[in-house]
């Protein structure tokens, strides 16, 4: 699309100097270096910040406070990052998400999927309206899910427990929705054959079809890490002991204050950056299809 | 091709569909099942909660906790205490935020979509990761970086003082920036008649004080994490965007902004309906950043509809006012999403041109 899209305006530009000879060419490449530098003016916004909370993470709190703004520390110091792992809870913090974003990454894979297939390519009373319901429940703004799934989690006694925050965050509707989209997109004559051969819906699925799905799959992978990795709200309400704090939880008990005096900002920017290096990591490895994702997004 | 799939269908449709009810519905039963148990009952429980008077001991469902009908909606939206006066103040707040964040992300994501599709020479995926890289991370890691940023001897107010400006205490500010604006003018106290007559328990003259400098913070950070995913729904639609129009325009001599605005834009309006009503939900979901930055303060400045929600369950343990503040939050965020589904409808006739036909098909 990108290529295709450079080659027009590269054959455009070749088509047109005959008609201003002069002005034509150097208005064009001004207009580029103006454009250029404006942009590069923009990505050094954008991308400042972090390389400052990078650099300030290895500052002494002297420094960070003296001199906020250098993105080379004067002292190189490992000290946030001993204190980090020495001698607080972050390690904790950090297996809890680990054990969350895995398990919740695999069972959204396997649940969203099924589902997915079934809305697709099953034919069975009722499919209309399992459909209309995961459509409403795209719809449903987690924010007010606050008091209602601490009611539910209670009521059943699985509150403050992994349990708890685990099983609300299994199924995903827009990932059912994705499923559907990608299991209508691909040809029914192979299931079709498998099962004249005799195969099982389930065996279908699992051996054929699931198989074919790797790239919808490697997305629905990526919305859960992604989701549950950076999840807040929900731990807030399935969880007070501090044996089950997240990254998140934790590292926003950090900011507020609350456990820590004065104002701290290497632990704490240490902190957050290497809550960010999971994600990134994702980010750069699937960054292609990551960007397509969220344009696919709007086409549907 | 077609034919042969077709033909073993009409051959034997029952041997090939056999068990296909029942496999439909343990295909879909987990998702049921996980959104029955957390998501349909609890909205259930906690309407039951918003009209009732559970206090957040033992179970909502028990016995001694009693129905008192809409009270709790009545104390947040006229009972003229303390909880009206928060819940003004949270939608005073939500409001100027919506109010400044809508319009300022997507100009600016439209503008650097337009940056990036016009760059011809290399690099423009280098740009477009820049830009989207502070939309994958955390909320609560952007939250730590911008009260760094933005504390009082921080990055901000360092660059600021190079420009010989005096920042702000930005995060421990309460003054809204209308009012600042009205006091260097010599507006400070406000005018009589806004000052003695309100709105849900605060005077005109606070629904005009604008964001707190503090909630400003915010702004700049919504700012900041969305325009990078609303820049590639641009960049999306600027690649469908027709060649052959803008040629057209060019041979007419139109400038690149008469062209921009007249012949890529309207072109562009089924993404712009997206990105403004996407972000205008965004916006009124406004929760983590203040849980994690300034938990409603300072001076309540920051303090949102479902932050005061959650504050008023978990922290006052006031679940009947929480809840029916969620459920009148849900009702806001559901009407604006009915709007956008309304808006991107597949309509293949205009509605113009469907009354035409219309009257044509009457007259006939």
């Amino acid at each position: 699309m990108t290529v295709t899209a450079v080659g027009d305006t590269a054959v455009v530009s070749e088509a047109r100097p005959p008609r201003r000879v002069r002005s034509g060419p150097s208005k064009r490449l001004w207009g580029q270096i103006l454009l250029y530098a404006l942009l590069v003016a923009l990505a050094i916004i954008y991308i400042y910040p972090f390389l400052v909370a990078v650099a300030t993470s290895f500052k002494s709190d002297a420094e960070a406070a003296v001199d906020p703004i250098s993105l080379i520390p004067n002292v190189f110091s490992w000290a946030a990052y001993e204190t980090l792992f020495g001698r607080s809870a972050f390690p904790l913090w950090f297996m809890n998400s680990t054990i969350v974003t895995i398990s919740v990454t695999l069972g959204r894979v396997f649940f969203v999927s099924l589902a997915g297939y079934a809305l697709a390519r099953l034919h069975f009373r009722g499919r209309g309206v399992i459909f209309a319901l995961v459509i409403a429940v795209m719809a449903v703004p987690g924010v007010v899910l606050l008091i209602p799934r601490f009611l539910v989690l209670n009521q059943i006694g699985i509150y403050d427990s992994y349990a708890g925050m685990i099983l609300p965050l299994l199924v995903d509707a827009a990932g059912v929705f994705i499923m559907k989209n990608f299991f209508e997109s691909i040809p029914v004559s192979i299931e079709e054959q498998a099962r004249i051969d005799g195969a099982g819906t389930f065996r279908v699925f699992w051996s054929v079809v699931l198989p074919m799905a790797r790239p919808a799959l490697i997305t629905i992978i990526i919305l859960s890490f992604q989701g549950s990795w950076n999840e807040l709200s929900h731990f807030i309400v399935s969880t007070q002991s501090p044996e089950l704090t997240t990254l998140t939880k934790g590292v926003a008990s950090l900011a507020s204050g609350q456990l820590s005096q004065g104002s701290q900002y290497p632990i704490k920017l240490a902190a957050s950056v290497i809550m960010t290096i999971p994600v990134a990591l994702m980010f750069f490895i699937f960054q292609k299809k990551i960007m397509s994702t969220t344009e696919g997004a709007l086409k549907g | 091709m077609t034919t042969r799939v077709i033909a073993p269908r009409r051959s034997g449709p029952s041997r090939i569909r056999t068990g296909e009810g029942v496999a439909g519905w343990v295909f879909t039963a987990p998702i049921i099942i996980i959104l029955g148990v957390f998501l349909f009952i609890p909205v259930l429980m906690a309407l039951w909660v918003s009209v009732s008077d559970w206090t957040g001991r033992g179970s909502p469902l028990s016995g001694n906790v009693s129905f008192v009908g809409l009270d709790n909606y009545a104390a947040v939206t006229t009972g003229g205490g303390l909880p009206e006066r928060n819940f003004g103040i949270s939608l005073r707040n939500i409001a100027w935020y919506t109010l400044l964040v809508v319009p300022l992300q997507t100009i600016l994501s439209l503008f650097l979509a337009v940056l990036v599709s016009r760059a011809i020479l290399r690099g423009r995926g280098v740009f477009r990761t820049a830009f989207y890289f502070p939309s994958v991370t955390s909320t609560v890691a952007i939250v730590v970086l911008w009260l760094f940023l933005f504390s009082t001897n921080g990055v901000i107010n360092e660059v600021l003082s190079w420009f010989g400006i005096n920042g702000p205490n930005w995060f421990s500010d309460p003054r809204g920036i209308v009012h600042i604006a009205a006091g260097a003018v010599g507006l400070g106290a406000g005018p009589e008649a806004l000052v003695s007559s309100g709105f849900l328990g605060i005077t005109w003259w606070e629904w005009l004080a604008g964001p707190s400098v503090a909630l400003s913070a915010f702004i700049l950070m919504a700012v900041f994490t969305t325009s990078g995913t609303f820049m590639l729904l641009f960049v999306a639609a600027l690649q469908g965007v027709g060649v052959e129009l803008g040629e057209a325009g060019m041979m007419d001599g139109a400038t690149g902004w008469q062209r921009f605005w007249h012949i890529t834009l309207p072109q562009l309006r089924p993404t712009l309906f997206t990105v403004l009503t996407l972000g205008l939900i965004g916006c009124w979901q406004m929760f983590e950043q203040i849980y994690t930055g300034t938990q409603g303060g300072p001076g309540k400045t920051t303090l949102t509809p479902a932050y005061l929600s959650y504050q008023s369950a978990f922290i006052s343990q006031d679940w009947g006012q929480g809840s029916a503040i969620a459920f009148i939050l849900f009702v806001i965020i559901i009407f604006f999403t009915i709007v956008q589904r309304w808006l991107l409808r597949e309509r293949p006739v205009s509605k113009r041109r469907a009354r035409r036909y219309q009257v044509r098909g009457q007259r006939s």
